[in-house]
């Protein structure tokens, strides 16, 4: 039920006068309508975590990147 | 997928489960909040990697699965009026209430909807005035935004014909209440990293602390829950009890302040029953006095009176606390199976029992 998929803000979506933020996000190439009130400081191009059509999270890629290369480094100190 | 295969990746899972080999010592039983990450480490096979000396516990994080039996009858109940359209997120439809389900419900004639998001229920009060739109509000943390926005824009925008069910659970609560039993079985958990997503990690510092629980933030990747394990066995090891965050990409300290502030303006927090575990004081959410007219049980006069359980010979509250592994249940895979559930955990997709059932069943 918790479960929050990570996509790529591809478009926003121009929206009237007390209608919620949305823009078009991409997940590996299907794209759906998210509601982005959320996520307020998102831009095209960034990641997002969706869940149940609404962005909760901006994928942070500093954090990401930093996991990857800690992860990296513990690979190679196997033998 | 960007963000996904990184966190699948086989070599690096495999490092992973050496390091903790190499750490850990003695044995030690963590026990993995969230039913999505139950899901995953079944899935994935994750107890295979890890060292005989590291057990995995199942925890109550399945909101499909702690949605009580009155919440149901009371979703049956409505959906019955002939005004009312009830929406629901699709798993809700086969959990059995005292009676019956949504989907027999539908099936005699009943307005069930099924939708991916409470917008869509809040679009269709928008386009079917002269119906009574009624959203079935359950989940944790991660859900309740959703569900707040969607009644604040409805009460933004005058509509009338839209209200929640509300049977909303928190996580610290369920926590404690574990903790706090007699016979605690947990060494350490590993908190849901998408409830955290929007509360951040301070509420789980005074649970840390007061029962020297090391509270591990963890993500629903394998390589994601590995990393949370590594951590939590660190801790353990050395002796130390603290909240750790181990899905930084996600998790910020202080979560989404956006999505907390909206929470906090529509709901209130209430004491809850939980299917299988009974009630926990202030465990939940339900819809505060400024919202009242959008509360479907206030709306349609429904009286909340706790439903006898109707899972008889289900142990499914044993296994919603950890205390009784799928395979150990006599019924599970016999009397107990996805198509003819017995209770909630072998229901819901996310259940305990329904993952085992999925992919740990001998051939």
């Amino acid at each position: 039920m918790c479960l929050a998929i990570p996509g790529e803000i591809v478009e926003l979506l121009a929206v009237a006068g007390g209608e919620l933020a949305t823009g078009r996000v991409s997940f590996a190439g299907v794209t759906k309508q998210v509601c982005l009130a959320y996520v307020p400081e998102a831009c095209v191009g960034d990641f997002v975590l969706v869940h149940a059509g609404f962005a909760i999270a901006q994928v942070a890629d500093d954090h990401a990147r930093e996991m990857l290369a800690y992860l990296a480094g513990a690979e190679q100190e196997e033998p | 997928m960007k963000h996904v295969d990184e966190y699948r990746d086989r070599p690096r899972a495999i490092a992973l489960a050496r390091a903790i080999d190499e750490v850990a010592t003695r044995p030690w039983r963590i026990m993995e909040v969230c039913g999505g990450q139950t899901h995953a480490i079944a899935r994935f096979g994750l107890e295979e990697l890890l060292p005989t000396r590291v057990s995995l516990l199942h925890g109550p994080g399945c909101p499909v699965c702690v949605t009580p039996a009155e919440t149901l009858d009371h979703a049956v109940a409505l959906a019955r009026r002939p005004e009312v359209v009830l929406c629901s997120y699709g798993d809700m439809l086969r959990v059995p209430g005292s009676t019956i389900d949504l989907r027999t419900a539908r099936a005699e004639g009943a307005d069930v909807r099924v939708v991916y998001s409470a917008l869509d229920a809040l679009a269709l009060a928008r386009s079917s005035p002269e119906r009574e739109v009624v959203f079935l509000a359950v989940g944790f943390e991660t859900t309740a935004p959703g569900h707040a926005l969607a009644v604040h824009q409805a009460r933004r925008e005058g509509l009338r014909n839209f209200s929640l069910l509300v049977s909303h659970v928190l996580v610290p609560p369920a926590l404690e209440a574990m903790l706090a039993d007699d016979d605690r079985r947990v060494d350490g958990f590993l908190a849901a990293g998408h409830v955290c997503t929007i509360m951040g990690a301070s509420e789980y510092e005074p649970v840390a602390r007061r029962h020297r629980v090391p509270i591990v933030i963890t993500g629903f990747e394998p390589v994601d829950i590995l990393h949370g394990i590594q951590l939590c066995v660190a801790q353990l090891e050395a002796g130390r009890a603290e909240v750790e965050n181990a899905y930084p990409r996600a998790v910020r300290p202080d979560g989404n302040p956006h999505a907390r502030a909206m929470i906090r303006e529509v709901f209130e927090v209430r004491d809850r029953r939980w299917r299988g575990i009974g009630e926990i004081a202030a465990s939940g959410l339900g819809l505060a006095a400024a919202y009242a007219a959008f509360d479907a049980e206030r709306k349609f006069g429904l009286v909340a009176t706790p439903a006898a359980d109707p899972d008889r010979g289900c142990r499914s509250g044993l296994v919603l606390v950890g205390k009784l592994r799928p395979p150990e249940c006599p019924e599970f895979g016999t009397r107990c199976t996805p198509d003819h559930p017995l209770g909630a955990t072998m229901v819901s997709s996310e259940g305990t029992c329904a993952a085992y059932y999925r992919y740990r069943r001998p051939a």
